[in-house]
């Protein structure tokens, strides 16, 4: 047999006549692309594997008998190859394949979404036939059809490239389309009464190589010489997947997953590509609102005024005042996730700097605690998905991070990557895990201390059998290179677990870590210091106190509050000013009941956003803000990658970017903190943030920035040497990856035109060296200290009926009530249902049958949900889907506790 | 005639009363082979199919003992035994499970011995009820007679069969196909690389796929030994072949013939054999190895049954199914049905395959039905020549698998041999010949 060359070595072949240095491993067709030369084709798609279906990447290989048409697609390159892609031979057969793909079309392309951006057109004007010789009648079908709730077909039109089917089973795991019947009567096809359920069903839509398959948000809305496009970042998760945003007559019609190599591989779930709906909701805040009219009462809140439209002068001064008369430590900032980075800088500094609070935290209290997630060594998606082990202690990644589900699945079944789960329910990923342990919820330290210890599991931990930890504990201690994706298993259990669990797993040897935080531009908040006790470049509070005080003038002394603090304090009304930044702590924050106490308590409550939502309903003045491809800036992901925000469409009415409202604010008070323009925000990041030192916006806009850049690893700001080409048929309807910088001065603040200032630089004073980034040994010192203290347990109750209380476990699945989601017309009602699952054992002890009624109690409060009985829920605890329309779970839940405890009675019929 | 017809290799038992049977089976020397080969080491059970020159009698007529030989070495090894037989006019492997399932059975151990297979498939055709159910109760028989299973006649020798039934493709005779299907996913041939099912084929193993009748060689091998085998036949062609003949002969039925011994106006006019055609009418072609195969006339009829021989003249002894059309037979119409066959066959994978055939079908039939154009012939050929570029044989493959070569053999040899035949199509407005009784019949179901 002949030696197989190592994957990616040199193979010389010949390609046309010329000598060409291919790849091992890698497909002729993806060869040919390198080096320049295209070979048309329909089924090829470079992220999945070959199938050999269209037969249009036909050429000419010389074999022992002489040169034959071989599919360029699925022969891999050998050395000496000779491959001829244009001959007569060729272009016959590739006539002959368009010819004969064209037989049965419709050709309806006035009325197909595709047209216009279809690689059928395309190749068909470049390789096919000129006129069609079929004479026969068409094949016909019923059209156009359902598959799922967000995707119909046209099965006259389609080719049966099987990319959607194999979208289907062999990126995602979810095989609801496959092929059925045979020959040309061969359909794209439902299961019988099974619609494709999804949450990834607009990729296949995207990789339709003709308008077959159509997206219900998208439909008729545009031609593809109407759109106008700008390469961007979705902001619907932590991820950060690349998008290319479209837009037609100055409203987004369309997102399409563009291929970042070390992010998304081009796809997209379906939140991060449909959610655009949202902006162009009528619900949209637009003008600035305020509570006008006098309250008819004695200002209790039964009698506020409803919110009315006010001028951005008049609700700003009326911040202004608020702000001004308050004290800083009773001045709170909640939220920020939802801002660029630049927003969260300018934020960021104007709390610390100007209105002299440290109380910023842009998690709700749903998250990790920030220190930890700045100071754990991070692992990229890339190191993520090549480590021999990957341990998940974390929501469901294919709910909440999407896109990391399918890269993080693409590592276990073709990679060498192994996954083990600790979870309390499982998830979308244990299918695919060597083992996931159940642990009893609110005892996840546990179980991470005894898999990162050194000692034998000889006892259960955490209700997991022994010898399942030994198991895992034998793994982790035997695989070099762990990466722990560390999040909240559940919403229900307190933050200190994970955190714990966090820090034990960090005494691991060249462990590394990808926080598994959902909410939008999370991690860009916490690096520019929307947490408290961190300021910009992941620098702890005491350590840059010098530094930045150099730069920005006084900051305090002493760390402020978390989200949960906050809320406490303004609960016992000790909070003079709330700011809500885009944050809806009343739906997200785990405790509803406490959330609302303080939003009602607090003095004064100003929330930055572009909806109203339950939060909004107390606030004092809402400020409207622009969001997404509604302007520009920069975004951080899971992995510390800044990747750039492009803007395509103009912001309703008169709603402004974050950060231009902090720098208003600032200027109000008195202050100009230099943020005249982004440039010059960023130039003064650059100077001001150590970890961002070497990051340059201009790289981030053009093409070869694309991707971004990781920071605060030891590539910091590095770009890739090489950018993988748009493959134009797996990202068809992408124009052009190049990305549009705005227009000079679009972006420059009125404020700063009026003032002409600059930054505030002390001037004279010696520069203090820069500061150190918070890491390991800082989060060891600390100990969990900052941490919430663990409460109280709750006492083993029974319930009515003779079951002991359970263990609630709250998971947020990718659709729920969220705003945005539910401002998305096509996609508001696909939440699933609120229930609540119990083990079969545990209802059947309630005398329950699936579908009756529950009451669970806690001592928080009471919901009522229908049960489901579902085998894969441990015995003793109830799994319930957390914020979804119809359902606050998070009335039951008491943050403050380890875990939340519920007693659950069976209502009577009817009742 | 000179040619011995006799059954000899493999039809021995047919006409024995409940030749199905174990009690059958064992008394006229069955499971002897088994029982040797066991004594006998792997590679040297190996060593006499080689030294047999067993070609294989699905189609393709790969020497089975060199097929053995370039499997991968992993563990674990199948075998998997094809008998979907599904092609138009095809019906010898149906006839050998129907008749002799032990047969079948003991070959199959006989090549598991020789290969360790760690077990072995028979996937038989589903619509084959009679052939599958005979073929059940002969393995429960075997089992329970210990030729089967555990420990095989004590020789510490175990394996497992298992008899699947087909769900109803044509594609899924075609071996990696029919691997697929096994796996319990759509009957879709597989693309090369991997070449062979030895290197990659059941469930990612190495395996062997072989034919019923190819295995059903194997007792008598052993049992008599290679030379014994190797005297029949002449050059790679070895051994007799089951020859399937249908369609306008007197005698339609399988022969059992020795390769190389018999010629094909033998095949068809030897009154032991085909009885000559029907009514005496004069012969107008005749398919010589299965639909794929392009057709010959009657200046082909002394070309004797070899391999090697058929191949020369242009055409394929294939699986042995030679199918006869006397002068009242429509060239058009007898096209037509193959590429319609084909058509509805065709597994829908390669474009030139799924809508090549589709095309062929519609042309092919509006001409049979009188509405054809002069211009049809060579669009019908460059068609052809899409789907298989030369319309050569062998014919070039652009294809996954040899389905979509095939489809062309019947229409180019329809057009090449019988072009006035097509005309008079188009200038009737018809077809000059009887009426076709079978469409008749589907109109009415
Ligand atoms: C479309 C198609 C159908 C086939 N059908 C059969 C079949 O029904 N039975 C069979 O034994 N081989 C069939 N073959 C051939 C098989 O692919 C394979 O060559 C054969 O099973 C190998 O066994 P052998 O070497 O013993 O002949 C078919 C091939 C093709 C391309
Ligand atoms: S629907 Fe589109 S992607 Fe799916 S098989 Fe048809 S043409 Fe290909
Ligand atoms: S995974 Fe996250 S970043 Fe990617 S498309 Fe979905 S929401 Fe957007
Ligand atoms: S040639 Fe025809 S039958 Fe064979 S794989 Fe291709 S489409 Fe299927
Ligand atoms: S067969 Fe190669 S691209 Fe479709």
């Amino acid at each position: 047999m002949p030696e197989t060359p190592e994957r990616g070595a040199a193979v010389n072949i010949t390609l046309d006549g010329r000598p060409v240095v291919a790849r091992a491993g890698e497909m002729l067709i993806a060869a040919a692309e390198r080096a320049g030369t295209y070979i048309p084709r329909f089924c090829y798609h470079p992220r999945m594997k070959p199938v050999g279906m269209c037969r249009m990447c036909l050429v000419e290989l010389k074999g022992p008998r002489g040169f034959s048409l071989q599919p360029a697609c699925y022969v891999p390159v050998a050395e000496g190859m000779e491959a001829v892609t244009e001959s007569p031979a060729v272009k016959k057969a590739q006539d002959g394949v368009l010819e004969f793909l064209l037989i049965n079309h419709p050709l309806d392309c006035p009325v197909c979404d595709k047209g216009g951006e279809c690689p059928l057109q395309d190749q068909t004007l470049a390789y096919g036939p000129g006129e069609t010789r079929f004479v026969e009648e068409k094949r016909h079908w019923d059209k156009p059809v359902p598959v799922s709730s967000l995707v119909l077909i046209d099965r006259e039109r389609c080719i049966q490239c099987a990319r959607c089917t194999r979208f289907a089973e062999e990126v995602a795991g979810e095989p609801g389309i496959d092929l059925a019947g045979r020959s040309d009567a061969t359909e794209v096809a439902n299961y019988p009464g099974q619609p494709y359920d999804s949450n990834f069903s607009g990729n296949v839509v995207q990789i339709c190589p003709v308008g077959a398959l159509l997206a219900k948000p998208y439909r008729f809305r545009a031609r593809p010489w109407d759109l106008q496009q700008v390469e961007t970042t979705c902001t619907m998760c932590a991820l950060g997947c690349r998008v290319a945003a479209q837009s037609s007559a100055d409203e987004v019609v369309r997102f399409l997953g563009v291929d970042s190599d070390p992010v998304n591989w081009g796809w997209l779930c379906d939140k991060g590509r449909f959610l655009f709906e949202a902006l162009n909701s009528p619900r949209r805040l637009s003008y600035p609102l305020a509570r006008r009219a006098e309250p008819v009462g004695n200002g209790s809140s039964g009698a506020r005024a409803p919110l009315a439209e006010v001028s951005w002068s008049d609700a700003l001064s009326e911040v202004v005042t608020h702000l001004a008369e308050a004290r800083g430590d009773r001045i709170g900032v909640i939220g920020g996730a939802r801002l660029p980075n630049e927003d969260a800088y300018v934020w960021s500094k104007l709390a610390r700097s100007v209105l002299a609070t440290d109380n910023v935290d842009a998690q709700l209290g749903d998250g990790l605690p920030a220190d930890l997630v700045a100071g754990l060594p991070r692992a990229t998606i890339d190191e993520a998905c090549s480590a021999p082990l990957v341990l998940l202690v974390a929501p469901d990644i294919k709910e909440e991070l999407p896109v990391l589900y399918l890269r993080l699945r693409h590592a276990a079944r073709e990679g060498g990557t192994k996954l083990l789960e600790v979870s309390p329910a499982a998830t979308g990923l244990t299918g695919l895990c060597a083992a996931s342990l159940r642990y009893r919820p609110g005892e996840l330290a546990a179980v991470a201390r005894a898999l990162s210890g050194r000692e034998k599991v000889t006892a259960d931990v955490a209700g997991v059998p022994a010898a399942e930890v030994e198991a895992a504990r034998a793994l982790v201690a035997s695989t070099p290179g762990l990466v722990v994706v560390l999040g909240r298993p559940s919403l229900s259990e307190s933050a200190s677990g994970a955190a714990q669990a966090g820090l034990a797993l960090a005494e691991l040897p060249g462990v590394s870590f990808l926080p598994a935080l959902r909410r939008a531009n999370v991690h860009g908040a916490i690096d520019f210091g929307l947490a408290p006790g961190l300021l910009p470049g992941r620098v702890g509070l005491a350590e840059g106190s010098e530094w930045f005080e150099h730069h920005w003038g006084p900051v305090p002394a002493q760390p402020g509050l978390s989200t949960l603090g906050m809320l406490d304090r303004a609960a016992a009304g000790r909070m003079d000013v709330l700011v809500l930044l885009g944050a809806d702590p009343v739906s997200d924050c785990p405790d509803r009941a406490l959330a609302k106490q303080a939003l009602e308590k607090a003095r004064f409550v100003v929330a930055v956003d572009a909806f109203e939502n339950a939060s909004t309903a107390y606030a004092d003045v809402v400020l409207p803000a622009a969001i997404y491809t509604e302007r520009r800036g920069s975004f951080t992901n899971i992995e510390g990658r800044v990747s750039w925000l492009g803007q395509k469409v103009t912001a309703p009415g008169t709603a402004r970017p974050d950060w231009m409202i902090a720098a208003e604010i600032a200027t109000r008070l008195g202050r100009d903190i230099g943020a005249s323009s982004l440039d010059s925000v960023w130039a003064e990041i650059r100077r001001v943030s150590p970890l961002h030192a070497s990051v340059e916006p201009d790289l981030l806009m053009s093409y070869r920035g694309r991707d971004g850049v990781v920071v605060g690893t030891d590539g910091t700001g590095a770009v890739p040497a090489e950018v993988s080409p748009l493959d134009p048929m797996a990202a068809h309807g992408i124009s052009s990856a190049e990305l549009h910088p705005a227009p000079p001065g679009e972006l420059r603040s009125q404020l700063h035109r009026a003032l002409g200032a600059g930054p505030v630089l002390t001037e004279g004073t010696p520069v203090p060296p820069p500061p150190r980034r918070i890491g390991l040994g800082d989060l060891e010192a600390a100990g969990t200290s900052g941490l919430p203290a663990p409460a109280h347990r709750a006492g083993a109750s029974a319930s009515p009926g003779g079951v002991p209380a359970l263990r609630l476990v709250a998971r947020r699945p990718m659709w729920d009530g969220g705003t945005l989601v539910q401002e998305s017309p096509s996609v508001r009602e696909l939440h699933p249902p609120f229930t609540v699952a119990l083990h079969p054992d545990d209802l059947a002890r309630l005398g329950a049958a699936g579908g009756a009624a529950l009451r669970l109690v806690s001592r928080r409060g009471s919901l009522v949900a229908p049960v489901v009985g579902d085998k894969s829920v441990s015995p003793g605890t109830a799994l319930v889907p957390f914020n979804v329309p119809g359902a606050a779970v998070a009335e039951l839940v008491d943050a403050a506790s380890d875990w939340t405890e519920v007693t659950v009675e069976r209502l009577e019929a009817g009742s | 005639m000179s040619a011995q017809i006799g059954p000899q290799v493999i039809t021995s038992r047919f006409g024995l009363s409940e030749s199905w049977t174990l009690r059958a089976y064992l008394g006229s020397g069955g499971y002897e082979g088994l029982r040797k080969a066991l004594t006998m080491a792997p590679e040297d059970v190996h060593k006499a199919t080689l030294d047999s020159s067993i070609l294989g009698r699905g189609g393709a007529g790969f020497d089975a003992g060199r097929k053995w030989g370039m499997l991968r070495k992993a563990e674990p090894v199948y075998l998997v035994v094809n008998g979907d037989e599904s092609e138009p006019a095809t019906f010898k492997d149906h006839a050998l499970i129907e008749a002799d399932p032990h047969q079948l059975i003991e070959g199959a151990l006989i090549c598991a011995y020789a290969i360790r297979a760690a077990r072995v498939f028979i996937y038989v055709r589903g619509e084959m009820a009679l052939g599958l159910e005979r073929l059940q109760s002969a393995l429960n028989e075997a089992y329970e007679y210990g030729a089967v299973g555990a420990n095989i006649f004590g020789s510490g020798f175990s394996v497992d069969v298992v008899a699947h039934p087909g769900a109803g493709a044509y594609i899924c005779g075609e071996e990696t196909a029919l691997l697929e299907s096994l796996e319990g996913k759509r009957g879709y041939p597989r693309i090369k690389p991997p070449y062979y099912p030895a290197a990659i084929g059941l469930y990612g193993a190495p395996t062997v796929v072989n034919n019923v009748e190819t295995l059903s060689n194997l007792p008598f091998v052993v049992r008599n030994g290679s030379e014994a085998f190797h005297a029949l036949g002449e050059g790679a062609s070895r051994g007799t072949k089951m020859m399937a003949l249908s369609g306008h002969v007197r005698r339609p039925g399988n022969y059992e013939l020795t390769f190389a011994d018999v010629t094909f106006r033998e095949l068809i006019y030897d009154p032991a054999l085909g009885g000559g055609v029907r009514e005496d009418r004069a012969l107008k072609a005749f398919i010589p190895g299965g639909v794929s195969a392009p057709w010959f006339g009657p200046q082909h009829l002394d070309i004797p049954l070899a391999n090697e021989k058929i191949a020369e003249a242009g055409s394929m002894a294939g699986s042995g199914a030679v199918t006869v059309m006397d002068e009242t037979a429509c060239a058009v119409r007898a096209a037509w049905r193959i590429s319609r066959f084909f058509h509805r066959e065709s597994c829908g994978q390669c474009t030139p395959c799924r809508e090549g055939s589709g095309w062929v079908d519609k042309v092919m039939r509006r001409i049979e039905d009188g509405n054809g154009r002069e211009a049809d012939l060579d669009l019908l050929m460059d068609i052809c020549d899409n789907i298989s570029p030369g319309v050569r044989w062998p014919p070039a493959q652009t294809t996954i698998c040899v389905l979509g070569p095939s489809i062309p053999s019947s229409v180019a040899s329809g057009i090449r041999m019988f072009k006035d035949e097509f005309l008079e199509h188009i200038r009737l407005g018809g077809c000059p010949f009887p009426p076709d009784r079978l469409r008749a019949s589907l109109a009415h179901a």
